[in-house]
């Protein structure tokens, strides 16, 4: 299977439970996703479906197919004024 | 402008991208701020000690001492007072020269619309998705410029929508089914200067948007990480089924 080298960041409440601001990750997760359930085993992570994902700097699906050097931000949804 | 608005806007005025002309647009302008907690609070001091000509401000509820430490226009002579009207004296004070009509009451959309219609721009500063996406709604329909604004705990956000007839994306292309859900299981608070420094962020956006700057937040949204420092924007695909920008079928 194919691997991918990814940098993600985490905002938010997935810096919390990360622990970390930001990390490179060799990875067979070839989605969103997949790369999601990936990091859930490793950090206690919220449902995907309470946030969003950015991929490049664009919001983008949790289906879209990952490329080597892409980079991957997931975002929680904010609403307090 | 008057000799004293001359004085009192010249560091404005001084500025080359803004200058007599632009200050004249703000003087001009009408805004309209939903919503006076941490963010309106902050956005409405700036806009108004800033010169915009008509400030309108929304809020239905009232002050409590929960508000003190972010919605920085209430003091605890003001507990228990509509926050547009406590708002409107302050803010008064600050800024006798200018407009300001307090709304306090729950706009519901046709009063909303009949609002926003006379509005330049349109600051959402609200807590929840419901209101958040009637306010898109109401500035799609209208094609008003509409700055929006979040924080919680440590987090802020801002996008700034023009809804050009025929463009997106708007509001609703960003945050279609959010769950409000996730805010109570990640925790209510929030630490004050947070909001402020949305609220400052917003006030500047609506502040370009009136005198004709260019924004590097249209179509994106700016997310800030307060306890690192770290943020960065993210570009907001147009939704082709949005309910509201989407082209119709």
């Amino acid at each position: 299977m194919a691997r991918r080298k990814l940098r993600i960041e985490y905002f938010a409440i997935l810096r919390d439970r990360a622990g970390v601001d930001a990390e490179e990750l060799d990875t067979e997760a070839g989605t969103p996703a997949e790369l999601f359930a990936e990091l859930s085993e490793r950090y206690p992570f919220p449902e995907p479906g309470q946030l969003k994902v950015a991929v490049n700097d664009e919001f983008s699906d949790w289906q879209v197919s990952l490329a080597d050097g892409d980079s991957v931000v997931f975002i929680p949804p904010v609403a307090g004024g | 402008m008057t000799d004293s608005g001359d004085i009192r806007y010249s560091r404005h005025i001084a500025l080359p991208t803004i200058g007599a002309q632009g200050q004249q647009k703000l003087e001009a302008a009408v805004v309209l701020v939903v919503g006076l907690g941490g963010l309106g609070s902050t956005a409405s001091l700036y806009l108004a000690n800033s010169g915009v000509g008509q400030l309108l401000i929304n809020d239905f509820d009232r002050v409590d001492a929960t508000n003190l430490p972010r919605q920085i226009l209430f003091d605890p002579d003001d507990l228990g007072r509509h926050k547009a009207e406590a708002a409107a004296a302050q803010l008064k004070r600050w800024n006798p020269d200018i407009q300001i009509i307090p709304l306090p009451e729950h706009l519901e959309r046709r009063a909303l619309k009949k609002t926003v219609a006379d509005c330049t721009v349109v600051l959402d500063c609200t807590d929840n998705f419901a209101s958040r996406w009637l306010i898109n709604e109401v500035c799609a329909a209208t094609h008003k410029p509409l700055v929006s604004g979040a924080a919680i705990r440590f987090e802020g956000q801002l996008a700034v929508f023009r809804h050009e007839p025929g463009q997106g994306p708007c509001y609703r292309c960003l945050y279609a089914e959010a769950d409000e859900n996730f805010e109570d299981c990640a925790g209510q608070g929030i630490l004050a200067p947070v909001a402020g420094t949305v609220g400052c962020m917003m006030a500047t956006e609506a502040i370009k948007l009136i005198v004709g700057l260019p924004s590097k937040f249209e179509g994106r949204l700016w997310v800030y990480d307060a306890m690192t420092g770290a943020s960065r924007s993210v570009k907001i695909p147009r939704r082709k089924d949005c309910p509201v920008c989407g082209p119709p079928a």
